[in-house]
């Protein structure tokens, strides 16, 4: 049996504890006032024009969270937004349940939208 | 191999679009796409952190639509995807953005 809620490795428990701990969790390429990445602007831009507060990793700082971030969610590539620990998607994913108003009830049902 | 092939490298086909008919292959293999669109929008990348000089096949935009997404989540779609891609995803591609959809989405 493997069991993957509490891992051993360093990296894992960090990701795992930074998304227990933080509502709305980005990795990203940049920082969140500066991405380095197209689609990590994007999924930026479109949680401030929600007004969600958020969490930035930089995964370009640190390569362990960089590769290690894909092995936490099984998902080859940065961003990735995660919302209550959950794993939500990456960009196109984020874009699409933008355009299909999905996004704003997943917040607001969580209690992550301004008044 | 002695199979003399080189008659289709010389013709109007560059070397540019390898990648691209690759990704074309294995999704229409995977999943019998009813609709398919496999764009190299690496042009737009050029000179940016992993784009390399701006000269190969690393960014690309596909739009795939299939009857084995039908029922699917968006994750378990791009993971789908993204399984079928692993080699290329692992090597020369840099960024994939992908639409996947069931028909009559």
């Amino acid at each position: 049996m493997t069991e993957v809620q509490t891992p051993a490795d360093p990296v894992q428990a960090f990701i795992s504890e930074t998304v227990g701990a933080n509502p709305v969790v980005l990795f990203m390429k940049g920082v969140p006032e500066q991405p380095r990445c197209g689609f990590s602007a994007l999924v930026v831009q479109i949680l401030d024009h929600m007004g969600v507060d958020f969490v930035g990793i930089d995964v370009l700082q640190d390569d362990d969270i960089r590769q290690g971030i894909k092995t936490y969610s099984d998902w080859p590539t940065v961003p990735q937004l995660y919302v209550k620990g959950e794993f939500i998607g990456g960009s196109d994913i984020v874009r699409e349940m933008f355009q299909a108003g999905e996004l704003k009830p997943l917040f607001a049902e969580q209690g992550l939208l301004p008044d | 191999m002695s199979v003399k092939s080189y008659g289709s490298r010389i013709d109007g086909a560059s070397e540019m679009g390898v990648v691209a008919d690759t990704i074309r292959d294995k999704l229409t293999a995977a999943f019998a796409p009813v609709e398919l669109a496999v764009t190299d929008e690496s042009w737009r990348h050029a000179g940016h952190a992993g784009a390399g000089d701006g000269s190969g096949e690393t960014h690309f935009d596909v739009r795939v639509v299939s009857a084995a997404f039908t029922g699917l989540g968006r994750v378990a779609r791009q993971r789908a995807v993204n399984e079928v891609l692993r080699v290329e995803l692992a090597g020369p591609v840099h960024a994939l953005s992908i639409k996947a959809a069931a028909p009559g989405e």
